[in-house]
């Protein structure tokens, strides 16, 4: 929907539903194409929220990402219920990975979701609580270059 | 190179997508890990995979990469397939694995997307 303060969109994202993963991030890069976002922060965002996508689908039961959009910024909210970061700090090493078999035969699992994610984006927070869920916010700033 | 002659290196059959074979490849990339490819692809690249489910497609879309060649004659399910189609993502398959695939190309002039430059003796 739209309001003076810009765009915002929920998507829900189904947990284990390999099948479907990555659909939501899909269709959110042809939202963005749509309006006309820059083609340099549409691949970044397109890539942080694949694989945000991607370690709901892995991690969660159920989840949802919200689309915000106003005139400095492009933002991301992505939260999840499901079994959430035990050790924040260790999850950002590219290496460090919880993941399973299914998900390694899916080409995921490799420790590189969340600094692939943080490479990407411009601000990056995070919040999760074990056994309960978490909370990622990803942000693009639309007028200052990466 | 065209994505024809990067057919005919490989001999490779043409899944989907016959009337882009004139596109022009300039680099490639090959991984089964998508997460890598998320990491290293770059707009414009040749993504040789073994992975054949629809991530690999849509990773594919994802990066921006011109064209997927699956190795070791790897195929991908129709739901990959169709999902090339509207995104406009060609899809050659070839018999060769991996490292030859990658070798051919790279011995005919496709460099890679690594930043370390190889080291003259």
């Amino acid at each position: 929907m739209s309001d003076e303060n810009g765009f915002s969109q929920t998507f829900e994202i189904t947990g284990r539903d390999f099948g479907k993963a990555g659909t939501v991030s899909t269709k959110i890069k042809e939202i963005l194409q749509e309006i006309g976002i820059d083609q340099g922060i549409i691949r970044r965002a397109a890539i942080a929220i694949y694989e945000a996508e991607m370690n709901v689908v892995m991690y969660a039961n159920r989840g949802t990402l919200t689309l915000r959009i106003t005139p400095d910024e492009v933002n991301f909210t992505v939260q999840d219920e499901g079994q959430g970061i035990t050790d924040i700090e260790m999850a950002m090493q590219e290496g460090y990975s919880t993941a399973t078999d299914e998900m390694r035969e899916m080409g995921f699992g490799a420790g590189m979701g969340l600094p692939n994610i943080k490479k990407n984006v411009d601000k990056l927070g995070i919040a999760s609580i074990p056994g309960k869920g978490t909370i990622l916010e990803l942000t693009f700033y639309l007028n200052e270059a990466k | 190179m065209t994505l024809r002659e990067v057919k005919e290196l490989l001999q490779a059959e043409v899944i989907y997508g016959e009337e882009y074979l004139d596109m022009e490849i300039e680099f490639a990339g090959g991984s089964d890990l998508m997460s890598d490819v998320l990491a290293f692809g770059k707009p414009g690249i040749l993504l040789l995979t073994g992975l054949s489910n629809a991530q690999s497609v849509r990773t594919a879309d994802i990066i921006e990469a011109k064209a997927i060649v699956y190795v070791r004659g790897k195929r991908p399910a129709s739901e990959g397939i169709n999902l090339a189609r509207k995104k406009g993502i060609p899809i050659l398959s070839t018999q060769y694995m991996m490292y030859t695939s990658c070798g051919l190309l790279f011995k005919h002039g496709i460099p890679g997307v690594s930043t370390l430059q190889e080291k003259k003796e």
